[in-house]
Protein backbone atom coordinates (compact mmCIF):
# COMPACT_ATOMS: atom_id res chain seq x y z
CA UNK A 1 0.00 0.00 0.00
CA UNK A 2 2.14 2.47 -1.17
CA UNK A 3 0.73 5.59 -2.69
CA UNK A 4 2.49 8.88 -2.31
CA UNK A 5 1.36 12.45 -2.78
CA UNK A 6 1.22 12.82 -6.55
CA UNK A 7 4.56 13.88 -8.02
CA UNK A 8 4.37 16.32 -10.92
CA UNK A 9 0.63 16.39 -11.58
CA UNK A 10 -0.63 18.62 -14.34
CA UNK A 11 -4.39 18.84 -14.59
CA UNK A 12 -4.35 21.24 -17.54
CA UNK A 13 -7.34 20.70 -19.77
CA UNK A 14 -8.85 22.32 -22.85
CA UNK A 15 -12.55 21.52 -22.99
CA UNK A 16 -15.17 24.24 -23.26
CA UNK A 17 -16.73 25.78 -20.17
CA UNK A 18 -20.13 24.10 -20.59
CA UNK A 19 -18.56 20.63 -20.73
CA UNK A 20 -16.37 21.29 -17.70
CA UNK A 21 -19.30 22.65 -15.72
CA UNK A 22 -21.49 19.67 -16.53
CA UNK A 23 -18.67 17.36 -15.46
CA UNK A 24 -18.12 19.31 -12.24
CA UNK A 25 -21.83 19.07 -11.49
CA UNK A 26 -21.63 15.29 -11.65
CA UNK A 27 -18.59 15.28 -9.37
CA UNK A 28 -20.27 17.64 -6.89
CA UNK A 29 -23.30 15.35 -6.81
CA UNK A 30 -20.91 12.54 -5.74
CA UNK A 31 -21.65 10.58 -8.92
CA UNK A 32 -18.79 8.22 -9.77
CA UNK A 33 -17.11 8.54 -13.14
CA UNK A 34 -16.83 5.24 -15.03
CA UNK A 35 -14.35 4.26 -17.79
CA UNK A 36 -16.27 5.24 -20.93
CA UNK A 37 -17.94 8.34 -19.48
CA UNK A 38 -16.98 11.65 -21.04
CA UNK A 39 -14.27 13.29 -18.91
CA UNK A 40 -11.89 16.24 -19.24
CA UNK A 41 -8.49 15.30 -20.64
CA UNK A 42 -6.81 16.80 -17.56
CA UNK A 43 -8.87 14.54 -15.30
CA UNK A 44 -7.88 11.49 -17.33
CA UNK A 45 -4.19 12.46 -17.45
CA UNK A 46 -4.00 13.21 -13.72
CA UNK A 47 -5.58 9.86 -12.91
CA UNK A 48 -3.36 7.87 -15.28
CA UNK A 49 -0.34 9.47 -13.71
CA UNK A 50 -1.48 9.03 -10.12
CA UNK A 51 -2.76 5.47 -10.52
CA UNK A 52 0.27 4.28 -12.46
CA UNK A 53 2.67 5.88 -9.95
CA UNK A 54 0.73 4.04 -7.30
CA UNK A 55 0.97 0.74 -9.20
CA UNK A 56 4.70 1.18 -9.84
CA UNK A 57 5.19 1.85 -6.11
CA UNK A 58 3.54 -1.46 -5.24
CA UNK A 59 5.80 -3.32 -7.65
CA UNK A 60 9.05 -1.62 -6.63
CA UNK A 61 7.91 -1.86 -2.99
CA UNK A 62 8.32 -5.63 -3.16
CA UNK A 63 12.11 -5.24 -3.33
CA UNK A 64 13.13 -3.88 0.08
CA UNK A 65 11.12 -6.60 1.83
CA UNK A 66 11.98 -9.32 -0.65
CA UNK A 67 15.55 -9.04 0.60
CA UNK A 68 14.47 -10.53 3.92
CA UNK A 69 12.39 -13.54 2.86
CA UNK A 70 15.29 -15.95 3.15
CA UNK A 71 16.48 -14.36 6.40
CA UNK A 72 13.19 -14.11 8.31
CA UNK A 73 13.81 -15.30 11.90
CA UNK A 74 11.02 -17.90 12.05
CA UNK A 75 8.79 -19.84 9.68
CA UNK A 76 5.76 -17.86 10.94
CA UNK A 77 7.45 -14.54 10.08
CA UNK A 78 8.57 -15.90 6.73
CA UNK A 79 5.08 -17.07 5.75
CA UNK A 80 3.62 -13.67 6.76
CA UNK A 81 6.30 -11.75 4.85
CA UNK A 82 5.79 -13.85 1.73
CA UNK A 83 2.03 -13.30 1.90
CA UNK A 84 2.52 -9.56 2.37
CA UNK A 85 4.86 -9.25 -0.58
CA UNK A 86 2.51 -11.30 -2.73
CA UNK A 87 -0.25 -8.86 -1.75
CA UNK A 88 1.88 -5.93 -2.89
CA UNK A 89 2.31 -7.59 -6.28
CA UNK A 90 -1.45 -8.16 -6.42
CA UNK A 91 -2.14 -4.54 -5.49
CA UNK A 92 0.13 -3.41 -8.29
CA UNK A 93 -1.92 -5.53 -10.69
CA UNK A 94 -5.30 -4.18 -9.45
CA UNK A 95 -3.98 -0.67 -10.00
CA UNK A 96 -2.49 -1.37 -13.42
CA UNK A 97 -5.81 -2.79 -14.62
CA UNK A 98 -7.70 0.17 -13.15
CA UNK A 99 -5.28 2.50 -15.03
CA UNK A 100 -5.83 0.57 -18.24
CA UNK A 101 -9.54 1.47 -18.16
CA UNK A 102 -8.37 5.01 -19.02
CA UNK A 103 -6.94 3.93 -22.36
CA UNK A 104 -3.27 3.25 -21.63
CA UNK A 105 -1.83 -0.21 -22.25
CA UNK A 106 0.01 -2.31 -19.68
CA UNK A 107 3.04 -2.31 -21.99
CA UNK A 108 3.10 1.51 -22.09
CA UNK A 109 2.89 1.70 -18.30
CA UNK A 110 5.69 -0.84 -17.89
CA UNK A 111 7.86 1.03 -20.38
CA UNK A 112 7.29 4.29 -18.47
CA UNK A 113 8.54 2.66 -15.28
CA UNK A 114 11.54 0.95 -16.90
CA UNK A 115 12.62 4.04 -18.83
CA UNK A 116 12.44 6.14 -15.68
CA UNK A 117 9.75 8.42 -17.17
CA UNK A 118 7.31 7.42 -14.42
CA UNK A 119 7.95 7.93 -10.72
CA UNK A 120 7.24 5.69 -7.77
CA UNK A 121 7.06 6.40 -4.05
CA UNK A 122 10.36 7.77 -2.72
CA UNK A 123 10.21 5.52 0.35
CA UNK A 124 11.32 2.43 -1.59
CA UNK A 125 14.66 3.96 -2.35
CA UNK A 126 15.69 3.43 1.26
CA UNK A 127 17.32 0.11 2.18
CA UNK A 128 15.96 -2.47 4.65
CA UNK A 129 19.21 -3.01 6.55
CA UNK A 130 18.04 -5.08 9.53
CA UNK A 131 15.12 -7.36 10.42
CA UNK A 132 13.72 -4.49 12.51
CA UNK A 133 13.34 -2.53 9.28
CA UNK A 134 10.78 -5.10 8.14
CA UNK A 135 8.82 -4.28 11.30
CA UNK A 136 9.21 -0.54 10.74
CA UNK A 137 8.17 -0.80 7.08
CA UNK A 138 4.95 -2.63 7.95
CA UNK A 139 4.16 -0.33 10.86
CA UNK A 140 5.16 3.06 9.41
CA UNK A 141 5.29 2.73 5.63
CA UNK A 142 2.12 0.65 5.32
CA UNK A 143 0.57 2.79 8.07
CA UNK A 144 1.25 5.97 6.09
CA UNK A 145 0.01 4.35 2.90
CA UNK A 146 -3.23 3.25 4.58
CA UNK A 147 -3.95 6.87 5.67
CA UNK A 148 -3.63 7.93 2.08
CA UNK A 149 -5.56 5.02 0.64
CA UNK A 150 -8.54 5.18 2.96
CA UNK A 151 -9.06 8.71 1.66
CA UNK A 152 -8.79 7.40 -1.92
CA UNK A 153 -11.60 4.87 -1.41
CA UNK A 154 -13.92 7.82 -2.01
CA UNK A 155 -12.14 8.99 -5.15
CA UNK A 156 -14.52 10.11 -7.91
CA UNK A 157 -13.15 7.61 -10.45
CA UNK A 158 -15.00 4.33 -9.96
CA UNK A 159 -12.31 1.78 -10.91
CA UNK A 160 -9.70 3.53 -8.72
CA UNK A 161 -12.06 3.74 -5.74
CA UNK A 162 -12.98 0.06 -6.10
CA UNK A 163 -9.33 -1.01 -6.29
CA UNK A 164 -8.62 1.08 -3.19
CA UNK A 165 -11.43 -0.52 -1.21
CA UNK A 166 -10.06 -3.93 -2.02
CA UNK A 167 -6.51 -2.89 -1.20
CA UNK A 168 -7.47 -1.29 2.13
CA UNK A 169 -9.25 -4.47 3.19
CA UNK A 170 -6.07 -6.45 2.61
CA UNK A 171 -3.74 -3.82 3.95
CA UNK A 172 -4.46 -3.84 7.61
CA UNK A 173 -2.73 -7.21 8.03
CA UNK A 174 0.44 -5.60 6.67
CA UNK A 175 0.55 -2.91 9.31
CA UNK A 176 -0.35 -5.29 12.13
CA UNK A 177 2.33 -7.83 11.22
CA UNK A 178 4.89 -5.00 11.16
CA UNK A 179 3.84 -3.67 14.54
CA UNK A 180 3.90 -7.18 15.98
CA UNK A 181 7.54 -7.51 14.86
CA UNK A 182 8.29 -4.22 16.64
CA UNK A 183 6.56 -5.43 19.83
CA UNK A 184 8.60 -8.64 19.83
CA UNK A 185 11.85 -6.70 19.41
CA UNK A 186 10.94 -4.13 22.07
CA UNK A 187 10.15 -6.90 24.55
CA UNK A 188 13.43 -8.64 23.73
CA UNK A 189 17.07 -8.03 24.66
CA UNK A 190 18.66 -4.58 24.80
CA UNK A 191 20.23 -5.20 21.41
CA UNK A 192 16.85 -6.07 19.90
CA UNK A 193 15.29 -2.93 21.32
CA UNK A 194 18.18 -0.90 19.90
CA UNK A 195 17.51 -2.43 16.48
CA UNK A 196 13.87 -1.34 16.75
CA UNK A 197 14.84 2.22 17.77
CA UNK A 198 17.37 2.40 14.95
CA UNK A 199 14.74 1.31 12.40
CA UNK A 200 12.31 3.95 13.69
CA UNK A 201 15.07 6.57 13.49
CA UNK A 202 15.76 5.80 9.86
CA UNK A 203 12.16 5.30 8.67
CA UNK A 204 10.35 8.09 10.54
CA UNK A 205 11.22 11.03 8.30
CA UNK A 206 11.02 9.18 4.98
CA UNK A 207 7.55 7.93 6.09
CA UNK A 208 6.40 11.52 6.70
CA UNK A 209 7.70 12.43 3.23
CA UNK A 210 5.41 9.78 1.71
CA UNK A 211 2.50 12.23 1.96
CA UNK A 212 4.31 14.61 -0.39
CA UNK A 213 5.24 18.27 0.13
CA UNK A 214 2.85 20.88 1.53
CA UNK A 215 0.71 22.04 -1.32
CA UNK A 216 0.31 25.66 -0.25
CA UNK A 217 -1.76 27.27 -2.97
CA UNK A 218 -0.83 24.75 -5.65
CA UNK A 219 -3.18 25.04 -8.62
CA UNK A 220 -2.80 21.37 -9.56
CA UNK A 221 -3.68 20.24 -6.10
CA UNK A 222 -6.82 22.36 -5.85
CA UNK A 223 -7.92 21.05 -9.26
CA UNK A 224 -7.46 17.46 -7.98
CA UNK A 225 -9.48 18.38 -4.90
CA UNK A 226 -12.26 19.94 -7.00
CA UNK A 227 -12.40 16.81 -9.16
CA UNK A 228 -12.42 14.70 -5.98
CA UNK A 229 -9.45 12.68 -7.15
CA UNK A 230 -7.93 13.83 -3.90
CA UNK A 231 -9.99 14.29 -0.76
CA UNK A 232 -7.55 15.68 1.81
CA UNK A 233 -4.42 17.81 1.63
CA UNK A 234 -0.98 16.21 2.05
CA UNK A 235 -0.48 18.07 5.33
CA UNK A 236 -3.84 16.95 6.76
CA UNK A 237 -3.09 13.31 6.02
CA UNK A 238 0.44 13.64 7.41
CA UNK A 239 -0.92 15.14 10.66
CA UNK A 240 -3.45 12.34 10.94
CA UNK A 241 -0.67 9.80 10.54
CA UNK A 242 1.54 11.46 13.17
CA UNK A 243 -1.35 11.67 15.64
CA UNK A 244 -2.10 7.99 15.18
CA UNK A 245 1.52 6.83 15.26
CA UNK A 246 3.12 8.72 18.16
CA UNK A 247 1.07 6.86 20.84
CA UNK A 248 1.99 3.57 19.14
CA UNK A 249 5.69 4.48 19.47
CA UNK A 250 5.12 5.37 23.13
CA UNK A 251 3.53 1.97 23.72
CA UNK A 252 6.65 0.35 22.31
CA UNK A 253 8.82 2.51 24.58
CA UNK A 254 10.58 3.99 21.53
CA UNK A 255 11.28 7.66 20.98
CA UNK A 256 10.27 9.44 17.79
CA UNK A 257 13.41 11.07 16.32
CA UNK A 258 12.02 14.62 16.26
CA UNK A 259 13.12 16.97 19.08
CA UNK A 260 10.43 19.49 18.01
CA UNK A 261 7.55 17.03 18.27
CA UNK A 262 5.04 18.46 20.76
CA UNK A 263 1.36 17.97 21.54
CA UNK A 264 -0.55 21.14 20.76
CA UNK A 265 -3.51 21.50 23.07
CA UNK A 266 -5.15 24.14 20.87
CA UNK A 267 -5.12 22.17 17.62
CA UNK A 268 -5.45 18.81 19.44
CA UNK A 269 -2.68 17.60 17.19
CA UNK A 270 1.10 17.16 17.23
CA UNK A 271 3.36 19.93 15.96
CA UNK A 272 6.39 18.46 14.22
CA UNK A 273 9.85 19.63 13.18
CA UNK A 274 10.82 20.67 9.65
CA UNK A 275 10.92 17.96 7.03
CA UNK A 276 14.04 17.90 4.85
CA UNK A 277 12.39 18.44 1.46
CA UNK A 278 15.75 18.69 -0.24
CA UNK A 279 16.31 15.08 0.67
CA UNK A 280 12.86 14.22 -0.67
CA UNK A 281 13.50 15.82 -4.06
CA UNK A 282 16.96 14.30 -4.25
CA UNK A 283 15.45 10.84 -3.72
CA UNK A 284 12.53 11.45 -6.13
CA UNK A 285 14.95 12.62 -8.81
CA UNK A 286 17.03 9.46 -8.59
CA UNK A 287 19.70 10.09 -5.97
CA UNK A 288 18.36 8.13 -3.00
CA UNK A 289 20.38 5.34 -1.40
CA UNK A 290 18.83 2.59 -3.58
CA UNK A 291 17.26 4.21 -6.69
CA UNK A 292 19.79 2.70 -9.08
CA UNK A 293 19.61 -0.73 -7.53
CA UNK A 294 15.79 -0.80 -7.58
CA UNK A 295 15.62 0.17 -11.25
CA UNK A 296 18.47 -2.16 -12.19
CA UNK A 297 16.67 -5.10 -10.58
CA UNK A 298 13.34 -4.21 -12.17
CA UNK A 299 14.89 -3.92 -15.65
CA UNK A 300 16.85 -7.13 -15.22
CA UNK A 301 13.79 -9.11 -14.11
CA UNK A 302 11.74 -7.71 -17.00
CA UNK A 303 14.49 -8.66 -19.46
CA UNK A 304 14.92 -12.11 -17.98
CA UNK A 305 11.17 -12.72 -18.13
CA UNK A 306 10.89 -11.77 -21.80
CA UNK A 307 11.32 -15.35 -23.06
CA UNK A 308 8.54 -16.53 -20.73
CA UNK A 309 6.09 -13.96 -22.10
CA UNK A 310 7.08 -14.81 -25.67
CA UNK A 311 6.84 -18.56 -25.07
CA UNK A 312 3.40 -18.23 -23.43
CA UNK A 313 2.09 -16.22 -26.38
CA UNK A 314 3.62 -18.62 -28.92
CA UNK A 315 2.10 -21.60 -27.09
CA UNK A 316 -1.32 -19.90 -27.01
CA UNK A 317 -1.07 -19.17 -30.73
CA UNK A 318 -0.04 -22.73 -31.56
CA UNK A 319 -2.96 -24.18 -29.61
CA UNK A 320 -5.37 -21.75 -31.25
CA UNK A 321 -4.13 -22.77 -34.71
CA UNK A 322 -4.45 -26.47 -33.89
CA UNK A 323 -8.00 -25.90 -32.74
CA UNK A 324 -8.80 -24.12 -36.00
CA UNK A 325 -7.23 -26.90 -38.08
CA UNK A 326 -9.10 -29.70 -36.34
CA UNK A 327 -12.34 -27.72 -36.61
CA UNK A 328 -11.81 -27.33 -40.35
CA UNK A 329 -10.97 -31.03 -40.67
CA UNK A 330 -14.16 -31.95 -38.82
CA UNK A 331 -16.22 -29.80 -41.17
CA UNK B 1 9.29 -3.34 -25.94
CA UNK B 2 7.20 -6.50 -26.32
CA UNK B 3 5.92 -6.56 -29.91
CA UNK B 4 2.78 -8.62 -29.28
CA UNK B 5 0.66 -7.52 -26.35
CA UNK B 6 -0.60 -10.08 -23.85
CA UNK B 7 -4.43 -10.24 -24.06
CA UNK B 8 -6.64 -8.72 -21.37
CA UNK B 9 -9.28 -10.82 -19.57
CA UNK B 10 -12.13 -9.79 -17.31
CA UNK B 11 -12.48 -11.81 -14.12
CA UNK B 12 -15.81 -12.80 -12.53
CA UNK B 13 -15.98 -14.52 -9.17
CA UNK B 14 -18.76 -16.40 -7.39
CA UNK B 15 -18.20 -15.81 -3.68
CA UNK B 16 -20.28 -18.83 -2.70
CA UNK B 17 -22.87 -21.10 -4.19
CA UNK B 18 -26.21 -19.35 -4.33
CA UNK B 19 -24.71 -16.05 -5.46
CA UNK B 20 -24.06 -14.98 -9.04
CA UNK B 21 -20.61 -14.36 -10.48
CA UNK B 22 -19.56 -10.75 -9.97
CA UNK B 23 -16.96 -8.72 -11.85
CA UNK B 24 -13.77 -8.58 -9.77
CA UNK B 25 -11.28 -6.91 -12.12
CA UNK B 26 -9.04 -7.86 -15.01
CA UNK B 27 -5.72 -9.54 -15.72
CA UNK B 28 -3.40 -10.16 -18.64
CA UNK B 29 -2.66 -13.70 -19.81
CA UNK B 30 -1.60 -15.44 -23.01
CA UNK B 31 -4.36 -18.07 -22.95
CA UNK B 32 -7.47 -19.15 -21.05
CA UNK B 33 -5.65 -21.61 -18.82
CA UNK B 34 -3.10 -19.05 -17.68
CA UNK B 35 -5.86 -16.48 -17.32
CA UNK B 36 -7.69 -18.74 -14.85
CA UNK B 37 -4.52 -19.33 -12.85
CA UNK B 38 -3.63 -15.63 -12.77
CA UNK B 39 -7.22 -14.73 -11.78
CA UNK B 40 -7.01 -17.18 -8.90
CA UNK B 41 -3.66 -15.75 -7.72
CA UNK B 42 -4.67 -12.12 -8.07
CA UNK B 43 -8.30 -12.11 -6.96
CA UNK B 44 -8.81 -15.02 -4.54
CA UNK B 45 -5.96 -14.87 -2.02
CA UNK B 46 -8.35 -14.82 0.94
CA UNK B 47 -11.08 -17.29 0.11
CA UNK B 48 -13.07 -14.79 -1.96
CA UNK B 49 -14.33 -17.38 -4.38
CA UNK B 50 -15.81 -20.79 -5.09
CA UNK B 51 -15.78 -20.35 -8.85
CA UNK B 52 -14.01 -18.10 -11.36
CA UNK B 53 -14.93 -17.10 -14.91
CA UNK B 54 -12.53 -15.38 -17.26
CA UNK B 55 -13.71 -13.70 -20.46
CA UNK B 56 -11.58 -12.06 -23.14
CA UNK B 57 -12.17 -8.32 -22.66
CA UNK B 58 -12.33 -7.89 -26.43
CA UNK B 59 -15.33 -10.28 -26.52
CA UNK B 60 -17.44 -8.07 -24.25
CA UNK B 61 -19.99 -5.90 -26.00
CA UNK B 62 -20.82 -2.83 -23.92
CA UNK B 63 -23.36 -0.06 -24.30
CA UNK B 64 -21.96 3.40 -24.91
CA UNK B 65 -22.54 5.87 -22.04
CA UNK B 66 -23.48 8.43 -24.74
CA UNK B 67 -26.53 6.27 -25.53
CA UNK B 68 -27.52 6.09 -21.88
CA UNK B 69 -30.68 8.18 -22.29
CA UNK B 70 -31.86 6.37 -25.39
CA UNK B 71 -31.19 2.98 -23.79
CA UNK B 72 -32.54 3.46 -20.31
CA UNK B 73 -34.62 6.63 -20.12
CA UNK B 74 -37.85 5.06 -21.54
CA UNK B 75 -38.18 2.82 -18.47
CA UNK B 76 -38.26 5.85 -16.17
CA UNK B 77 -41.65 6.93 -17.55
CA UNK B 78 -43.23 3.47 -17.27
CA UNK B 79 -44.14 3.72 -13.64
CA UNK B 80 -47.02 1.27 -14.18
CA UNK B 81 -44.35 -1.46 -14.23
CA UNK B 82 -43.90 -1.02 -10.49
CA UNK B 83 -46.24 -2.52 -7.87
CA UNK B 84 -46.66 0.81 -6.06
CA UNK B 85 -48.48 2.20 -9.14
CA UNK B 86 -51.57 0.19 -8.21
CA UNK B 87 -53.75 1.12 -5.28
CA UNK B 88 -55.05 -1.67 -3.12
CA UNK B 89 -57.30 -0.85 -0.14
CA UNK B 90 -55.68 -1.33 3.28
CA UNK B 91 -58.37 -3.82 4.27
CA UNK B 92 -57.10 -6.25 1.66
CA UNK B 93 -53.76 -6.47 3.51
CA UNK B 94 -50.41 -7.26 1.99
CA UNK B 95 -50.35 -8.03 -1.68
Amino acid sequence: MYSQGLIGADGATEEDEAFLQAFQKRIDAELKIEPNDPMPEGYRKTLVRQMSQHAHSEIIGMQPEGNWITRAPTLRRKAALLAKIQDEGGHGLYLYSASETLGVSREELTDQLLSGAAKYSSIFNYPALTWADIGAIGWLVDGAAIMNQIALCRCSYGPYARAMIRICKEESFHQRQGYEIMIALCNGSDEQKELAQDALNRFWWPSLMMFGPSEGDSVHSSQSMAWKIKRFSNDDLRDKFINATVPQAEYLGLSVPDPDLRWNEQTKSYDHGDIDWEEFWRVVKGDGPCNRERMKNRRRVHREGAWVREAALAHAQKREERKQTSRMAAE
Amino acid sequence: MTEVTTPLWEVFIRARNGLSHKHAGSIHAADSEMALQAARDVYTRRGEGQSVWVVRSSDIVASDPVDKDMMFEPTATKIYRHPTFYEIPDEVGNM
